[in-house]
């Protein structure tokens, strides 16, 4: 065990950590602003200091043991002790979490970096330079947690500070309302999914300390989950419509409940709601958490626990199907939106909607594949996306944006290179990522209906292509649709922005390669080629395909064509007749409208749940039981009820004649007497 | 002789505090009455060989204090203002008597069982001498202390001034 | 003294202080009250000068001393005050001095 332990991994989210605390401190004790230089070299440096070290462990977890051997813990203390169970302060380092750390440092610098360039200007809100980056460097630490936690409770720790980091930058400019509300929607949201997160720890632990291992850590659960495969749990007569009846499995259950927590977290139907409103944020924020880093944490927390998903079945199911056709679904919102951000914000839901296919259906590596190329091209869009905004001074309509990529060439080349890596063009990374996924989905017998899937997520493919191109075409080409005094104005952005896009860009272009299939690998004469793959087996793995090349060239072959074919279409539309969408949509207007306005469901959960809810707690609860109930019978009657009681009754012993006050002595003065005589 | 001396003193006693309380017409009455009770008790005192404290009695409580009395009932020339009519609250009056009757009974309880006769005492008992002996050795103290009571007399003064604006 | 018991000193003692407070209780004059707790004062130093002779020890004839020096002080105070009472009211009815009721 010794040699597993490493009391490096604890300064991973530390330094964040630190930044963090300290900055924020300052601020809050009301010392002032520190020298822009002084929060840049704190906040900056923290996460490029967390990185280093990362890469540094991970490289020797990677070189020093074997492939079954890989992981360092690091146990800071025991938080909670009672009898048999211990819940410990630590942080596991297996091939999973390093690629998630990797991940969530390497691009989370990148984007701190970006950060200080776009709000070096921004003198909106109440001086909030140094705050803008303590939250932050919050969030980072928070991720952290989350990644490297060794047991379920530091994750849970780590899951609720990054809703709360999340809460505070996507309201960060709070000052206009919209944002403000945008922020709170996102907590609310994803409250409910943690309550689901809550049931599944509950409901693990539970029965984990039932079969006689009372604990959550995750290596000692993966060891002992066969204890609980064969439970179930016996459903109430009252559920009878639901399938599976009358007993549903004891894993399933938990790890439905943990996905409900997934689907808050990472926005997938029917808690997705909150991510487009949370574009509300400043553009670093939403290429940080929304794309990269804090969505990404349900699938995660899918992969961590495969081990329990592997014995659930209809949980897998579920998972793949919610993916699937969340993707599908988001996607078609996203053809019909005309403000930047939303457009990217629904395409991050809907390739969220891709990785937890890949979840699942088993294929946990394909899934962590497309986390890390979308995390790439994701924030890459994101970025490029925040570069015009600045560039346009604050536009985000795309109808009034076009012909921007002579003027910011930079941004054009970057964005250009993200659209084609996630429209899945070979041979860039999301082509890669994304064939994995397919592939998986293709080959899992196991899943009802997967052959369905697989059709929805080529279907989807193209559908990505095709809104994506729309975007770019509508954004860089053609002529400036701007007003002639904002198009005088545009121009490309400084140091500090371009940097982390080329690297991104750079990163989007090769970062397909760790995890190039084996049959790619063979033609070039390297085997085992998808090093990504191997490397995460032992702890998350998925069962072994042996695949043909010929079907994994023809697939990949279909999937690419869809791709091609929706490219080609947003050529037609938005390149070579540009009259032709306003035909169409004016045409099928009712449906385009529908499409446009994300399908009305928000006015839907408005309608259904938040105002009868509202109405319940505002009407019946703050007026009827706390203001009548508690208020009047409870506080206020028993003070009235006691004063007119009493002073009713009391208030005639104050006479005011010496004569009565006398006898009153002297009644008591004979009581005593009496009393202590008693017994002569 | 004592017996008869007892009875006397007590009666008289007894007769004269009814008068004090009973006497509806005058307060120069109730003081007067309080002379009588006053003697009637020094009398006692003299009779259970209390000789200095019977004599401390006639001339402070008799003497002084019941003279206070009348000299303010004639200030305020009082002779039978206010206090004709109804006693107020006949109700008190009976509470208050039965409860310091059954309190009496109580104590009269206590005080009536198993008492010893008399001790002898040496002739030197109650006197002058060895009061004013006790006083000045033992309970010195609590003599310095009752002369601090002479501020009273201050208190008196002022409380009783006219304002002089 | 052989025929009269202690008991029956305390007897008179416990009546005249019975009296007294019938007095107090009931007396509406502010004068004649304040005679009555001085009946009720004696009373009591009967009681005490006769436990003395009882124990055959004089501390309850010094204690009635005490007593003594006490009331006397305690009237002239006590006329001083109903001095000022009365020529503040004009009437000596202490149910007029009884503002501070409810």
């Amino acid at each position: 065990m010794n040699e597993h332990s490493n009391e490096a991994l604890r300064w991973i989210p530390l330094l964040p950590l630190l930044a963090a605390v300290l900055s924020g401190l300052w601020l809050t004790l009301g010392r002032g602003h520190w020298p822009r230089a002084l929060v840049i070299a704190v906040a900056v440096g923290a996460p490029i200091a967390s990185f280093a070290i990362a890469l540094a462990q991970v490289f020797t977890l990677a070189t020093g043991f074997d492939p079954d051997q890989r992981f360092f813990v690091d146990n800071l203390y025991t938080w909670i002790s009672a009898g048999d169970f211990h819940a410990e302060l630590s942080f596991l380092l297996d091939p999973l979490s390093s690629v998630m750390v990797l991940v969530v440092t390497g691009v989370g610098s990148l984007i701190h970096v970006y950060a200080v360039g776009y709000m070096d200007d921004d003198h909106r809100d109440d001086g909030g330079f140094q705050r803008f980056f303590a939250y932050l460097n919050l969030f980072m630490f928070s991720m952290l947690m989350l990644v490297l936690g060794d047991n379920l409770l530091v994750m849970f720790v780590g899951w609720e500070g990054v809703g709360l980091c999340s809460y505070l930058l996507i309201g960060f400019w709070y000052l206009d309302d919209p944002n403000a509300a945008a922020g709170l929607k996102a907590f609310v949201v994803n409250r409910i999914g943690d309550f689901g997160f809550l049931l599944g720890i509950f409901l693990l632990f539970w029965s984990f300390a039932g079969a006689g291992v009372p604990t959550i850590e995750f290596r000692e659960m993966a060891a002992n989950v066969g204890l609980l495969s064969d439970r179930v749990v016996e459903l109430p007569g009252a559920l009878s419509f639901l399938p599976g009846f009358p007993s549903w499995g004891l894993l399933t259950l938990a790890c439905l409940c943990l996905f409900l927590g997934a689907c808050g977290k990472s926005a997938q139907i029917p808690l997705y709601v909150w991510l487009p409103d949370a574009m509300a944020g400043p553009t670093p924020v939403s290429a940080l958490i929304h794309a990269a880093t804090m969505v990404t944490a349900g699938v995660y927390m899918v992969c961590r626990m495969s081990f329990a998903y592997s014995l659930a079945p209809g949980a897998e199911a579920t998972v793949a199907w919610t993916g699937a056709i969340t993707a599908l679904f988001a996607a078609t919102i996203g053809l019909a939106q005309t403000d930047i951000k939303k457009v990217l914000a629904y395409s991050t839901v809907s390739q969220l909607g891709y990785m937890f296919v890949g979840a699942g259906v088993a294929g946990y590596s394909a899934a962590i594949f497309h986390v890390m190329t979308h995390a790439f091209f994701k924030a890459l869009l994101f970025l490029g996306a925040g570069s015009v905004i600045l560039g346009m001074h604050h536009e985000q309509d795309i109808t009034k944006m076009g012909g921007l990529r002579t003027r910011m060439p930079w941004t054009w080349l970057t964005f250009l290179i993200a659209v084609l890596a996630i429209s899945g063009v070979p041979p860039l990374s999301g082509f890669f990522s994304k064939d994995e996924i397919l592939l998986a989905a293709n080959q899992a017998h196991d899943i009802p209906g997967h052959e369905w899937i697989w059709a929805l997520g080529v279907l989807t493919a193209g559908l990505t292509a095709f809104y994506m191109f729309r975007l770019y075409y509508l954004v860089f080409t053609g002529e400036c649709r701007a007003d002639h005094h904002t198009r005088e104005q545009i121009h490309e952005s400084g140091g500090w922005i371009l940097f982390p896009l080329v690297v991104l860009a750079a990163l989007s272009v090769v970062g397909g390669l760790v995890g190039l299939p084996d049959a790619y690998g063979e033609l070039a004469g390297v085997p085992q080629s998808n090093s990504l793959h191997y490397f995460l087996q032992p702890v998350a793995p998925s069962p072994v395909h042996h695949v043909e090349p010929g079907v994994e060239f023809g697939l990949a072959a279909v999937t690419t064509g869809v791709g091609l074919a929706g490219i080609a279409l947003a050529t037609l539309l938005y390149l070579w007749r540009r009259d032709l969408p306003a035909q169409i949509s004016g045409a099928i207007r009712p449906l385009y409208e529908l499409v446009r306005d994300k399908y009305r469901i928000d006015e839907l959960y408005d309608a259904l749940i938040v105002r009868p809810l509202v109405g319940v707690s505002r009407g019946l609860l703050a007026r009827g039981v706390d203001q009548g109930l508690i208020d009047g019978v409870g506080v206020n009657g028993v003070a009235r009820a006691l004063v007119a009681g009493a002073d009713d009754a009391l208030k005639y012993l104050q006479t005011g004649l010496a004569q009565s006050y006398v006898f009153a002595m002297l009644l008591g003065g004979a009581l005593l007497i009496a009393w202590l005589v008693r017994g002569a | 002789m004592r017996f008869a001396l007892f009875w006397i003193f007590s009666v008289a006693a007894l007769g004269g505090s009814i008068g004090v309380v009973a006497n509806v017409r005058n307060p120069i009455n109730s003081a007067l009455n309080l002379v009588v009770t006053m003697l009637a008790l020094a009398g006692l005192y003299v009779l259970l060989e209390a000789q200095f404290v019977g004599l401390i009695q006639v001339m402070v409580y008799a003497g002084a204090i019941v003279v206070l009395f009348l000299f303010v009932i004639m200030l305020l020339n009082l002779r039978g203002s206010g206090t004709t009519g109804a006693e107020v609250q006949p109700l008190v009056k009976i509470a208050g008597t039965a409860v310091v009757a059954i309190s009496s009974f109580f104590l009269l309880r206590v005080l009536s069982t198993g008492r010893a006769p008399w001790p002898d005492v040496d002739p030197s008992y109650g006197t002058t001498r060895a009061i004013g002996e006790a006083l000045y050795t033992d309970y010195v103290l609590a003599v310095q202390v009752a002369g601090v009571l002479l501020a009273g007399i201050l208190a008196a003064v002022v409380l009783a001034k006219k304002r002089l604006d | 003294m052989g025929d009269i018991s202690p008991f029956q000193f305390q007897l008179v003692a416990a009546l005249i202080f019975m009296i007294g407070v019938v007095g107090v209780l009931t007396r509406r004059n502010v004068i004649v009250m304040f005679m009555c707790i001085e009946l009720m004062l004696n009373a009591a130093n009967l009681s005490l000068v006769a436990f003395s002779r009882e124990v055959g020890d004089d501390q309850g004839q010094i204690f009635a001393f005490m007593v003594m020096v006490v009331a006397a002080v305690e009237v002239a105070v006590g006329l001083a005050i109903i001095i000022s009472l009365v020529r503040n009211r004009d009437t000596v009815n202490i149910e007029d001095a009884s503002q501070m009721k409810w």
